[in-house]
């Protein structure tokens, strides 16, 4: 997870096919880490039927342009941005309970969309849209983007259209400080685990269970309550969303390697090409200026105290 | 020092001479007097007597519906209710977040310790009875896991964190999963023994009125052999035994009939409406948990359908309490006859029941309006606008929930009178019947003795 950048590229976009294929969180299991773990060979089967070869890099986006086209135009015409995002994850997009205020990683990345097309960060209307109606959501036309960390992969992409990779995150393991649970590995041995129904974390479970007894419950974040009380060792979600359970529990931290890779992207309607576009040129500007560019200091204000030692942006990918 | 053994063939013997001596006499005429005589009298002393145990019987059991059973039913009721009711109250609060409003925490606090106040007195009278004490112990149990994940909860909504809607979540689960269905089954259980005690009470007093029909029988055909015997139309002694047999019979059948009928009555005006309002008032406060939960978890628990679970959740306690709507248009006006309300209007008797029921209808509609507009607004990305809609001290759902809750307590209340009025009519039908059998019966007994002991003498 930390710091990976340009050289890192080349290793995901060899093996990015299977990778992608297996992120759709579709079937019950597939391996996905192109460099840690031998992938089962039934899964291999599984993912080059799903995935014909053609989806070689699904995180490659169109190239970014300013222009107004039609779907720019209708959200400049509405005067508000209509955006999809989460109440529930911390630090990404959580609605604080003391001033019912929208915030996070996701937030911050939305209102910097709604400024560069409107003028006025505050010109947006957020939805709170559950993970599975995030491509009904689009689809029909009920919101502009989604901002929610959604896994760009190659099932996705069909249905709907990404912007850049603006985050790179894995699955990942929590557990409480002084636990004999070092990773994702045979130190989950007799353990309990708790991960969320549906979840990537369940079908790597599904696949290699570490010896580990599952529990699964509906949110990842049920998953902490149970850590807390004691009915589970140890939680495996996704970094960045255990990076948010750490942040509401200084007595857990995150252990281990991502034992997967995913990257996060703006979910638009496969029809908004120039609204993708126009996201693109936005995460441009985003991404520029080093240290001190917007991504850093977002970065740097709500993940850096949890998921340490990130020092750049994703690079991004264009497939025009 | 031996005691010589009673010789077998003595005692039979005497035995032998006792039954000669009954056929001897039984030959003569003075003798089968003595035997009618004998007869009759104890006929009627067991009438009495039976007619006196019998009627005890029935008196211990409505009197143990009035003053046990139903209580306990009704206390049942009230753990069941105050649990709901905490579960909302906790809800509610949360969703204010710091501003947590004094009389929500108080009315939490207050049904927390109602539940546990009854729980204890439930414990103390549930004797034998294996299915309530089960129940009891598993409330016990789980009541202080739930109210410490309630402060869980609370402790990190105050800091702002997320973690604290889940924790809630987690609560009403074990709310919903534990103690709901185990408060539930304690009220069935002791609404089961109601309804066995009100069989006790009404079953009639079959062994009694067999016994009076057989002792008049007895009267009629002694008097009718004394006539053809002597051609005297009246014996006064079995004349008066005959009108005190027949007195305690009368008052039997009717003092019985009219028992039963008021506990008929109290049964379906009170014990069954009563059931229905404390099924409808808990419907109603889980609707209103439910309602803020869909805000306090903001879509992080979905049906298999992909819908909200707890608006899914909210929808199906609507449904239970007026009836489900129709595909696309909201229902509105009556409720469905078989929905919880429509049948406590059903079973409402007299304006004193019906008014607050017809309100309660008409809040549940208003509350329903407001809760489409609220979700409405939530779902259209304005949870500011929403959340006063359903926490607000004005023209919220809260409102109306409260409304609600108010008038079927108004209701409740009505019938639990309903219900004491009939069953005290019901009791006081018993009252003084097994003195006075007993006492009429011996006096029966003795006014035959004396008839027979008349004719006898005229043998000397």
């Amino acid at each position: 997870m930390s710091g990976r950048t340009g050289g890192r590229w080349a290793a995901v976009a060899a093996a990015a096919c299977a990778m992608a294929a297996a992120l759709a969180a579709l079937p019950p299991a597939a391996p996905r880490d192109a460099g840690g773990r031998a992938p089962a060979a039934a899964s291999v089967r599984q993912v080059a039927v799903r995935a014909p070869a053609k989806c070689a890099d699904p995180e490659a986006s169109l190239r970014p342009s300013i222009a107004d086209g039609p779907a720019v135009q209708r959200i400049k015409s509405r005067g508000r941005l209509i955006a999809g995002v989460d109440q529930n994850s911390y630090r990404w997009g959580y609605r604080d309970p003391a001033t019912r205020e929208l915030s996070g990683f996701d937030i911050d990345l939305v209102r910097a969309v709604a400024k560069a097309v409107l003028g006025d960060p505050d010109k947006v209307t957020f939805l709170a849209i559950p993970t599975n109606q995030r491509i009904p959501a689009l689809e029909k036309g009920k919101v502009d983007i989604i901002a929610r960390t959604m896994t760009i992969n190659c099932d996705r992409i069909k249905q709907v259209a990404f912007s850049t990779a603006y985050f790179e995150a894995g699955q990942q393991v929590l557990a409480p400080k002084g636990s004999p649970v070092t990773a994702f590995d045979d130190s989950l041995k007799g353990k309990k685990v708790c991960t969320a129904k549906g979840s990537t974390g369940e079908s790597e479970l599904r696949a290699e269970s570490h010896g580990a007894t599952v529990l699964t419950v509906p949110n990842q974040l049920d998953c902490l309550v149970r850590l807390q009380l004691g009915q589970v060792d140890a939680v495996i979600t996704d970094s960045a969303l255990a990076a948010g359970q750490a942040a509401q529990d200084p007595s857990v931290r995150l252990v281990g390697k991502p034992f997967t890779t995913e990257s996060y992207g703006v979910a638009m309607n496969l029809g908004d090409q120039d609204l993708v576009r126009r996201v693109n040129a936005v995460l441009e500007d985003y991404r520029r200026g080093g240290a001190e560019s917007p991504w850093m200091v977002a970065y740097r204000k709500w993940l850096a105290a949890d998921l340490k030692g990130i020092t750049a942006p994703p690079e991004p990918k264009y497939k025009d | 020092m031996s005691q010589p053994q009673p010789d077998p063939g003595t005692r039979r013997t005497a035995w032998r001479e006792g039954l000669d001596r009954l056929k001897a006499s039984a030959t003569t005429e003075p003798g089968r007097l003595r035997i009618i005589g004998a007869v009759l009298a104890a006929l009627l002393v067991a009438f009495g007597a039976v007619t006196a145990w019998q009627v005890t019987d029935r008196t211990t059991a409505s009197d143990a519906v009035v003053d046990h059973s139903q209580p306990l039913s009704a206390d049942a009721a009230d753990i069941y209710r105050s649990l709901a009711d905490a579960d909302t109250a906790a809800a509610g609060g949360f969703l204010a977040g710091g501003q947590e409003p004094r009389a929500v925490r108080e009315r939490y606090e207050k049904d927390i310790a109602l539940a546990s106040e009854l729980l204890v007195k439930a414990a103390a009278n549930t004797e034998g009875s294996h299915g309530a004490a089960r129940q009891i112990a598993l409330l016990n149990a789980q009541l202080p896991v739930y109210t410490g994940l309630v402060e869980s909860a609370r402790a990190n909504n105050r800091q702002g964190l997320p973690l604290g809607g889940a924790y809630l979540r987690h609560a009403g689960d074990r709310m919903r999963d534990d103690l709901l269905p185990a408060a539930r089954a304690l009220y069935e259980a002791e609404t089961g023994r109601l309804g066995s005690d009100y069989d006790d009470a009404e079953s009639w007093p079959w062994v009694a009125l067999a016994t009076g029909v057989l002792a008049l029988g007895a009267l009629g055909w002694a008097q009718r052999r004394d006539y053809h015997r002597t051609n005297r139309v009246f014996n006064h002694g079995l004349l008066a035994a005959t009108a005190a047999c027949a007195v305690v019979l009368l008052w039997l059948v009717t003092g019985h009939a009219l028992a039963r009928s008021g506990l008929t009555t109290s049964y379906e005006h009170g014990a069954k409406s009563l059931r229905v309002l404390n099924e409808a008032r808990i419907a109603s406060l889980q609707a209103r948990g439910d309602e803020s939960l869909t805000l306090v978890a903001r879509g992080a628990v979905l049906t298999p359908e992909g819908g909200d679970a707890y608006e899914s959740s909210y929808r199906s306690g609507m449904g239970r309490l007026v009836g489900a709507d129709a595909k696309d248009t909201p229902a509105s006006g009556a409720p469905a006859p078989d929905s919880l309300l429509g049948r406590a209007r059903a079973l409402a008797d007299g304006d004193g029941g019906r008014e607050p029921l017809v309100k309660a209808i008409e809040d549940v509609r208003q509350w329903q309006q407001r809760h489409r507009e609220a979700r409405a607004a939530d779902d259209g990305g304005y949870y500011e606008r929403a959340l006063p809609k359903v926490i607000g001290e004005k023209d919220s759902t809260g409102e109306s929930f409260d409304r609600v809750d108010r008038e079927l307590g108004q209701a409740l209340a009505h019938e639990q009178g309903e219900f004491r009025s009939a069953a005290d009519d019901g009791r006081g039908a018993l009252t003084g019947l097994a003195a006075g059998a007993a006492v009429l019966a011996v006096l029966g007994a003795a006014a035959a003795v004396l008839g027979i002991g008349r004719r006898l003498s005229e043998y000397r």
